[in-house]
């Protein structure tokens, strides 16, 4: 199955992941070519066949609700690229 | 004092630090220099952990002097730098995390820690554990010890590596399509795959959730089998993990291959392997058989040829959810002189991840979005349970299957990394396990044109046990596993 280059950069759009032009086009041929190998999937027959989300046999594991000790926000925000205070700092998400 | 052997395994090691014939701490400078001498060549690190190595070494001697006993008491070990280590930084492999300094140890290392292990580094792999070569790390790929022009395998190279060449007696990987067992192949070294849920994957970098297990490296079947049972068992951190006891994965060694009943499904070696790899796995299952092993050539897995497919459905879609997380906000590379969030967002994760792994988040993009999530992925799930099926159904009657774990030895470095689908080939053989969820295991089979062939045997779930039971025998009665890598400096 062949992709566009449009249908490339919705792709990259939705992932938010920028590609360059020539990147774009490397990603139109392989992906193209690694999408025709999916196409064995149509020779086997699923009808009836439940889907797997994983493969163990557990269902709704619990544990007790209690309160522990959490990681204090220094540690979290040892990480951060930019921080103020206690928080983490992103641009503007709105138009002012 | 004798001298210290690095040559021995972990269980040799642990027998002469219980008697007292050398320290941890002397074991672990030891271990230091010669890990340090072959890094120029094998570049099987990304971050060595000496400081850490030396104090876990002294807190190591303390415990041997009160005369506390276990298998990992001052074992030097090397763990994959997809786990959170606290204090020492964990990449994955990728300039995403190049910064990234976890505040806390993911539970196999912990458990590791509590044991006594002795940590030497954070092994090299894959970008966040995506490939079959430990080419797409972005702190440069690491080389075979058979072979410096070639590569180890991936995504776990590093682990393997270091332990192939003698570095280390021990090291931890990751498997999400194959990741433990191929570069356990490739390097003549043992690897397992525990069953799903058998092993916490708490403070591993996640990839695809649904698939991917932490698991051994090791020189004989008795390390593995020993390292297995401290990293594995529930974890109310994970709720994927399976609440069932830790056995004794020793307990059947004495039990050789009499009896097994063993299923070779022969399209797996009808698969057009590299030459000397199909002479290999006939010769191993020739010891089979003399062994009173039941060899079984009728069984067939009819939709193991649609797993790969499945695989690079599944994965990449888990992949495209798990790494979205990185957003240049919380931690890690960060872009900010785009003109939006947007674009600071797009920009961080186009220049942060490297060439694999956008592919990927791209597959699993396109696979989730509107329009062709039932044709893909829903599709793929359902292939999947019919896999899953079918092992259950060939497992009725049989204790083990066997097949090759690579179609192929080790190839050179480039050899297939402008070509994404012949890399994919590489876990031809260990991807439908994953699908699955069981467990197995690669064990070093011979030599085909001078590199290392694998044998991959795959169990029932839960029963890591009867392949250990099996790669213990197998290799007692060969002597593959002892052959030494010539290509490494010794010291």
């Amino acid at each position: 199955m062949a992709l566009t280059a449009d249908e490339v950069r919705h792709i990259a759009r939705l992932a938010r992941v920028a590609l360059s032009d020539e990147e774009v086009e490397r990603m139109r041929e392989q992906l193209s070519g690694i999408l025709d190998h999916f196409a064995v999937l149509n020779d086997v027959d699923t009808e009836g066949v439940p889907p797997t989300a994983q493969s163990l046999d557990l269902a709704n594991v619990e544990r007790e609700d209690a309160p522990r000790p959490s990681a204090s926000p220094d540690e979290v925000l040892a990480n951060a690229p930019r921080r103020e205070g206690d928080y983490l700092r992103v641009r503007a998400v709105l138009d002012t | 004092m004798p001298e210290i052997d690095l040559d021995a395994t972990a269980h040799e090691h642990a027998a002469h630090l219980r008697a007292g014939d050398y320290t941890a701490r002397a074991l672990a400078e030891a271990t230091l220099a010669r890990v340090q001498a072959q890094e120029p060549a094998l570049n099987a690190y990304i971050t060595l952990t000496e400081e850490r190595a030396l104090a876990q070494a002294d807190a190591a001697d303390v415990r041997l002097r009160a005369g506390e006993s276990g298998p990992l008491i001052g074992v030097p070990i090397a763990i994959k730098d997809l786990l959170c280590t606290r204090g020492v930084r964990t990449t994955a492999g990728s300039h995403m995390l190049e910064p990234f300094v976890p505040f806390y140890d993911a539970t196999v290392v912990a458990r590791l820690d509590a044991a006594g292990a002795v940590t030497v580094g954070k092994a090299n792999l894959d970008e966040f554990a995506m490939g079959s070569s430990t080419e797409f790390s972005a702190f440069g790929p690491t080389h075979n010890p058979w072979d410096l022009d070639r590569v180890p395998g991936g995504s776990s190279g590093g682990s393997a590596a270091t332990v192939a060449a003698r570095g280390v007696p021990l090291s931890i990987g990751t498997d999400t399509g194959g990741s433990i067992r191929q570069p356990a192949a490739l390097c003549g070294i043992l690897g397992l795959k525990p069953t799903y849920g058998r092993v916490s994957r708490f403070g591993v970098v996640a990839f695809a959730s649904s698939l991917e297990q932490v698991g051994p490296f090791g020189r004989d079947a008795e390390d593995v089998a020993r390292l297995l049972g401290v990293i594995a068992g529930p974890d109310e951190r994970d709720a994927t993990t399976a609440p069932m006891p830790v056995p004794d994965y020793t307990a059947d060694f004495g039990r050789g291959l009499g009896g097994l009943r063993v299923g070779v499904p022969q399209q797996f070696l009808d698969r057009g392997l590299g030459p000397g790899v199909g002479e290999a796995i006939e010769q191993a299952i020739a010891v089979f058989e003399r062994e009173g092993a039941i060899i079984d050539r009728s069984v067939t897995l009819p939709s193991a040829d649609a797993a790969l497919a499945v695989y690079y459905l599944i994965a990449p879609s888990e992949a495209s959810a798990n790494l979205a997380r990185y957003d240049g906000v919380k931690y890690g590379f960060s872009y900010h002189e785009g003109g939006s969030v947007e674009e600071d967002m797009a920009e961080t994760r186009g220049r942060g991840f490297g060439s694999e792994v956008k592919r990927r988040i791209m597959l699993g993009t396109y696979a989730l979005s509107t329009g062709y999530y039932d044709a893909y992925y829903l599709k793929a799930q359902r292939v999947r349970t019919t896999i899953s099926r079918e092992f259950d159904a060939a497992f009725a009657d049989h204790d083990l299957i066997l097949t090759p774990t690579s179609p192929t030895t080790a190839f050179r470095l480039g050899e297939k990394l402008s070509d994404p689908y012949a890399m994919y080939l590489n876990d031809l053989f260990t991807i439908p396990v994953n699908i699955g969820g069981n467990p197995a295991i690669s064990v070093p089979a011979g030599f085909a044109e001078g590199l290392p062939v694998g044998l991959h045997l795959i169990g029932r779930h839960f029963e890591e046990g009867t392949l250990l039971r099996a790669a213990h025998a197998y290799a007692t009665l060969t002597d593959w596993h002892m052959r030494r890598p010539p290509a490494t400096p010794a010291s």
